[in-house]
């Protein structure tokens, strides 16, 4: 069977061109809603059972922080080990590399069909599609990825890629979809979860049973032992990892942790971060290839594809924390009313606005709107388990969006330009400096504004119509602050009375 | 702070790229040939990706060494301050809480004190084992090479014992009802099993595709109440899967549903010698 | 103690009163106040968009307008985050940039006096009781750099417990942004409004007379899209709840 070309994000607009149309479906802002408010408050609860979270916290971001501080020496480590393990490791500079590496790998078995657990990386890379044009159809497993791949759609969430269908779409996707893809969904099939994953539970099984090439990527892999970790829920993924013959994972160069070891504070950290339980129902570690049980082939492909660049942003580095987990979605106000495909990437959500612009660049429209799309609430930091400062790096990546500056750039240190289209406003905020240096002159401006009160329009023309289209304008006072100051106290320290 | 140049900060390495003269320390410092440069593709890649990483490093001094990285692990080892039946107790309410089924069972070789005292009718491993198959239906269960010949002493000769052979296909599993396996460790506080596939456990697949799982627990010797002290039990160079309830799912809305490829039912046995007190 | 009140761009131009409130409630606690003319802007609306050059004149100058005093105070949790948070950044910046440490020496001199006006009442001060009478039903919305960058916690709830006839209802939703953000507002008008506008349904929905923040630059988002839903209750600065007194009603 040939699959078809999945839905990619190239050519998406700018994040507050595509926020504008999704804020207005209101299918999908009440199944973002619902989603995300229930996780939240079960994220917050197994989190409060561990009453040295702070300090977990504190252990996950120092050692994401010495592994990348010496991400050199880590990756040496993990090649030796994983290739004394049996395994083979390769290394891809970039998407196109990873793709060609992993479609020629595929190649070499034979087969025409691979298995997949959900996987960041082989979205990130578009590695679906690559397959598909050199003829190998891929079957994603995890029921949510399964979701999108069957609707032809993209994933709008790092942990539930089709969080913005509710359990009727789904009903509806699987009824009209499974069929092209393998076995139909039962008849009658309602809209229960319960059922509806008893039918993914049926029309994967007969892949899994015949699947002959694997392809994972990796939460962790641990540089002293060469052990690679996958986090999961539902089984896809241990049947992926265990019943084919060849296993490929494509995972990022920032996944390692330093030791066997280290996993005890991700492994607390992950699980209740993310789906909110005290541990997820299978995690699978491997350590090359183990004789006669699972896959007698494994190879690793170790993918760059932008995170060297990151890794150069002494502020923006932290980034290549992230494990995943996807709370920061869950809680982002933003997220939940933009939903995930706004973000243009396989990344959405607050990471997604910080990772995004770094691993492609700020060039484009939509990299270069997405360290806006966030009011800077902080929501995010605050629950991230290995503390990414993501309104930090925000501000930080809009300076590189409006003033441009030096930056790492596929490996190689450039000065860039500012992106496009910032001028007036670069114009306007100089003005506004130039003003609020002087307060001679916006005690001028005030006063002026004062005088005029009564003439104000209540809708702003021009670019002042985003703000009153929906808000009223606050009306201009009688006098300023510092009118009244110098009026009541005569810009001396005097006592005084309100005078309103 | 010294910066660094494009070359190793680890001159001894010999997988220095370094050394394979892709840069030269000092030379040619930002320029970056491209993935596709010309050249033995993966060796090529390889000495790139090590090269940007040290030049993007170039704020990190020379002689730190990954360890002068602080990290506090001043996180506690395990919650909570329980004896060993507590923590029993603690594994079997989390094993719950996520809808694994849980049974106790009196050990079978058990020679200590005087039998159970204060826990009438728990029965013998055996007949638990046997028991739990029969109300399952099951016609067919997959056997660990190491599992003790005892635990399934009473189950019928009716009920296929299928050896995990190195020839059993996953459509050969598929066709089995049950499976029975010992475990390696087992954690109070997150309720999880864990199976390294020692000979008591079986190889991976044969726990994956049956949709039943008996799962024996020896308590309190197999039960820690923390992560941090299972891993210190645990060889990375096993295979190891970690389970904590039958599989499941949140993936439509967000809501938990247990079942979907994994053994939909997990039932754990914990055997050994029962104490007073336990619910 | 020499106590200065930084007043904030926003509530100079827009929102005098709350200044006003400020002076009237630290007056009543006998604390003097100064208002140093040289004060403008903190500088969060072009750092926040990403012009930290643009910034920098205005971190000097908040440091040289401030310097002769112990303690600055300023009606607004977003700007005194911006200058405890931000101002080491900028310098940081700017010294590895190699512009020297003028910035760096300027903001370590700007940090450590500026307080919040409830952790100057609670932290300072030490009273949460300032004698304030306010006869209406109020819900609170802490703002967001209030709550997650200066950390207030317990801070305006407490002092809002201790003013006399004050029934505070609990607000739904309260820790979420109420979707102001700056340029936010404009830049992501959609998304920013979409969020106004469920803060305002769940402010409205609690009953109350009013709505009480730490910050006008939320406030005027707040009250913006409550008037423009037709909603009677009515945004209130803290300060001016705890001004209030029976003698002085707000």
């Amino acid at each position: 069977m040939n699959a078809p070309h999945q839905a990619t994000y190239l050519g998406m607009p700018a994040f507050p061109t595509a926020a504008d149309a999704s804020t207005r479906n209101t299918q999908l802002r009440a199944n973002l809603r619902h989603a995300t408010h229930t996780i939240r408050a079960k994220r917050a609860s197994a989190v409060a059972e561990l009453d040295d979270w702070s300090r977990l916290r504190a252990a996950g971001a120092a050692i994401k922080d010495r592994t990348l501080r010496h991400l050199d020496h880590y990756l040496e480590r993990l090649e030796s080990a994983v290739t004394a393990a049996g395994g083979h490791v390769h290394w891809a500079a970039d998407a196109d590399e990873a793709n060609r590496i992993v479609t020629e790998l595929v190649r070499a078995t034979g087969e025409r069909e691979v298995v997949k657990v959900k996987s960041m990386a082989t979205q990130e890379i578009g590695l679906n599609n690559a397959l598909a044009t050199a003829g190998i159809t891929a079957y994603e497993t995890d029921l949510a990825e399964l979701i999108v791949q069957l609707g032809d759609d993209l994933p709008s969430h790092i942990l539930v890629p089709a969080i913005h269908r509710n359990r009727g779409e789904i009903r509806d996707i699987f009824a009209a979809k499974m069929a092209q893809w393998g076995r139909p969904a039962p008849e009658g099939l309602t809209d229960a979860p319960a059922d509806l994953a008893e039918a993914a539970r049926l029309h994967l099984r007969e892949k899994f049973l015949n699947a002959k090439v694997g392809i994972s990527g990796a939460n962790f892999m641990v540089a002293e032992t060469g052990t690679l970790v996958v986090v999961e829920s539902e089984g896809n993924g241990r049947m992926c990892l265990t019943l084919p013959e060849t296993l490929i994972s494509v995972v990022g160069i920032e996944k390692i942790v330093p030791t066997f070891q280290d996993l005890e504070v991700f492994l607390q950290l992950l699980p209740r971060s993310s789906t909110a339980e005290r541990m997820n129902p299978y995690t699978s570690t491997w350590t090359g290839t183990t004789d006669a049980d699972g896959p007698s082939t494994f190879h690793l492909v170790l993918l760059d594809n932008g995170r060297t660049d990151t890794l150069a942003d002494t502020v923006g580095r932290q980034a290549l924390r992230c494990i995943r987990c996807s709370a920061c979605l869950n809680v982002c106000p933003v997220y939940e009313r933009a939903g995930g495909h706004a973000y243009g990437s396989a990344y959405p959500g607050p990471i997604g606005a910080i990772l995004t612009p770094q691993l492609r660049g700020t060039q484009s429209e939509v990299d270069a709107s997405l360290p806006y799309a966030s009011s800077l609430c902080g929501a995010c930091y605050e629950v991230c388990p290995v503390a990414i400062d993501i309104p930090e790096v925000l501000v930080h990546l809009r300076e590189r969006v409006v003033e441009g500056g030096p930056a790492s750039v596929r490996g190689t240190r450039a000065v860039i330009k500012p992106a496009k289209g910032h001028a007036a406003e670069r114009a306007a905020m100089r003005a506004a400096r130039w003003a609020l240096d002087h307060p001679l002159v916006l005690r001028t401006g005030q006063r002026l504004a004062s005088r005029t009160r009564r003439f104000h329009p209540r809708r702003l023309p021009g670019p002042g119509r985003a703000w009153s289209d929906t808000r009223e304008l606050p009306s201009v006072p009688e006098e300023s602050f510092r009118d009244w100051w110098q009026r009541t106290r005569g810009g001396s320290r005097t006592e005084g009375r309100k005078t309103t | 702070m010294t910066p660094r140049d494009p070359g190793s900060r680890n001159p001894d390495d010999p997988g220095n790229p370094g050394a394979q003269g892709a840069h030269a320390p000092g030379t040619r410092s930002t320029q970056d040939p491209g993935p596709h440069a010309p050249g033995a593709p993966g060796l090529g890649s390889r000495a790139l990706v090590m090269a940007r990483i040290r030049r993007a490093l170039a704020d990190v001094p020379r002689a730190e060494t990954p360890g002068e990285v602080p990290v506090e692990r001043t996180y506690h080892r395990v919650h909570g301050d329980r004896g060993s039946a507590e923590t029993v107790d603690l594994l079997a309410e989390h094993l719950a809480d996520y809808r694994a089924i849980v049974h106790r069972a009196d050990t079978p070789d058990h020679t200590g004190a005087p039998e159970a005292p204060g826990a009438p009718g728990a029965p013998s491993l055996p007949a638990l084992i046997a028991r739990l198959l029969a109300d399952r239906g099951a016609t067919s269960v997959a056997v660990p090479p190491g599992l003790p010949a005892s635990w399934l002493s009473d189950v019928p000769d009716a009920v296929r014992r299928v050896p995990d052979a190195a020839e059993l296909t996953p459509h050969d599993l598929d066709a089995v009802s049950s499976v029975v396996t010992a475990c390696a460790v087992a954690i109070a506080e997150t309720g999880t099993v864990v199976l390294d596939a020692a000979p008591d456990q079986g190889r991976r697949h044969i726990t994956l595709v049956p949709d039943h799982h008996i799962c024996v627990i020896r308590v309190p010797d197999q039960v820690v109440g923390s992560v941090p002290e299972a891993l210190e039990r645990l060889d990375p160079a096993r295979p190891l899967t970690w389970i904590s309830g039958p599989s499941a799912t949140s993936d439509i809305e967000l809501d938990r549903v247990e079942g979907v490829h994994g053994p939909r039912t997990l039932e754990v046995i914990l055997v050994g010698p029962q104490t007073a007190g336990r619910s | 103690m020499r106590v200065a009140l930084f007043i904030t761009c926003v509530n100079d131009t827009l929102y005098p009163r709350t200044g006003q409130a400020v002076v009237t409630l630290l007056e009543r606690l006998g604390v003097e106040v100064g208002f140093p003319d040289g004060q403008s802007c903190c500088g969060q609306p072009q750092f926040n968009t990403g012009y930290r050059h643009q910034t920098e004149p205005l971190l000097l100058r908040y440091a040289r307008a401030f310097r002769d005093y112990e303690y600055v105070v300023t009606p607004s949790g977003s700007c005194a985050a911006m200058v405890r948070d931000n101002y080491p950044r900028m310098g940081a910046k700017a010294a590895a940039e190699g512009r020297g440490q003028e910035l760096a020496e300027a903001a370590a001199e700007a940090v450590p006096k500026t307080y919040e006006l409830t952790e100057f009442l609670t932290d300072v001060l030490k009273v949460t009781d300032v004698g304030a009478y306010y006869p209406h039903t109020v819900t609170y919305h802490p703002t967001c750099h209030g709550l997650r960058m200066l950390r207030l916690g317990d801070r305006p709830r407490s002092l809002l417990a201790a003013v006399r006839g004050l029934n505070l209802v609990e607000l739904p939703g309260a820790e979420e942004c109420c979707g102001f953000g700056g340029t936010f507002a404009v830049k992501n008008a959609a998304v920013s409004a979409a969020m106004g506008a469920d803060k305002a349904r769940n402010i409205t929905a609690t009953g109350a007379e009013a709505v009480c923040t730490l910050d006008n630059s939320c406030q005027m988002h707040i009250g913006g899209t409550l008037a423009r839903q037709g909603s009677t209750v009515r945004p209130i600065h803290l300060a001016e709840i705890l001004a209030s007194t029976e003698g002085d009603v707000w």
